[in-house]
């Protein structure tokens, strides 16, 4: 078995990042999930910086890797602040029939 | 194979199959019991790769902080999830489909990618000071490495992420703040405000007859 490279990281975030994908389509109705996946598909970004910027002997690949931790924090908070408001407004959380803006 | 490598092995197992089963779970608590498992696995990895803060960082904010504020929400909202659940069959296989797409033109991507020489990347990269170089043993530890550019080159950065952050704070604040009728609270401004006729009314009572 070869060492391990560049290649094996990628492989695993872009798997990753397909998985979380899939995610989103298979569980359209259900928003917590649908947030879950969004996490899913950022750790997968996070790995492809924090190993381009170990491969390539560059620090700046995990500085942004900080930055994208520090965005999908502030997207789960905000995400999850939305999911309860709108929560207490419907008593549900189908996405499907949020249509409550469109009349 | 060495011991990296099957830590590698393993550790990428578990967070594919971890992925997998947040996906795929049919109840939103063991779906984020996953995906703290998968957070902790690609931890794991970012050791590996020698990324040491990342990975304490990854578990510190997403394990400490995200993960419980998620399963916090599963657990506050009374939703039947089953319900939430019909579908799940009638959307795989065409995001089955995508995700083969994806992953196969993802790791054709990356098949053909060549990292740059290192003729190359020292042209594109003149002259790199030590902290940036992370592959030295005797050089500065990856915190420590991390902490020099951060508040130097990358300090506007790190103050942007500072108000990305007080701004999701804000918007959460503010989205789930409510005022709940028939709470009692105090009001500074209206104590000090009153006067004494507000509050007192001096009656004279005749005798006799008492009050009304």
């Amino acid at each position: 078995m070869a060492d391990i490279g560049l290649g094996h990281y990628l492989t695993v975030a872009a798997i990753l990042f397909a998985i979380g994908m899939a995610g989103i389509f298979i569980n359209r109705k259900n928003v917590i999930v649908i947030l879950m996946s969004i996490e899913l598909m950022l750790l997968a970004v996070n790995i492809n910086l924090v190993a381009f910027s170990q491969f390539l002997g560059d620090l700046t690949g995990q500085v942004f890797a900080f930055m994208v931790l520090t965005v999908a924090a502030a997207e789960a908070a905000v995400g999850l602040a939305i999911l309860v408001a709108y929560f207490r407004n419907r008593g549900d959380i189908a996405v499907e029939d949020a249509n409550l803006m469109k009349n | 194979m060495s011991i990296a490598a099957i830590a590698f092995f393993v550790f990428a197992a578990a967070v594919i199959a971890s992925a997998l089963m947040v996906v795929a779970s049919k109840n939103p608590v063991h779906s984020v019991l996953f995906l703290i498992t998968a957070f902790i696995s690609a931890a794991g990895l970012f050791v590996l790769m020698g990324a040491e803060y990342l990975a304490m960082v990854l578990v510190v904010v997403y394990v400490g902080a995200v993960a419980v504020l998620f399963l916090f929400v599963v657990m506050m909202l009374d939703v039947d999830f089953v319900e939430l659940k019909q579908g799940f069959l009638q959307y795989l296989p065409v995001a089955g489909v995508l995700a083969t797409i994806v992953v196969v033109e993802l790791i054709m991507v990356v098949a053909v990618w060549t990292a740059p020489s290192d003729a190359e990347f020292a042209r594109a990269h003149p002259a790199p000071t030590a902290a940036e170089t992370i592959t030295d043993p005797n050089g500065p530890t990856n915190i420590e490495a991390l902490g020099l550019i951060l508040y130097t080159d990358y300090i506007h950065y790190f103050q942007i992420a500072g108000i990305v952050l007080l701004v999701a704070m804000i918007g959460a604040i503010i989205l789930t703040f409510r005022t709940r009728e028939g709470v009692r609270r105090q009001d500074p401004a209206a104590q000090v405000a009153r006067k004494r006729k507000d509050g007192v009314e001096l009656v004279d009572i005749k005798s006799g007859q008492g009050l009304s």
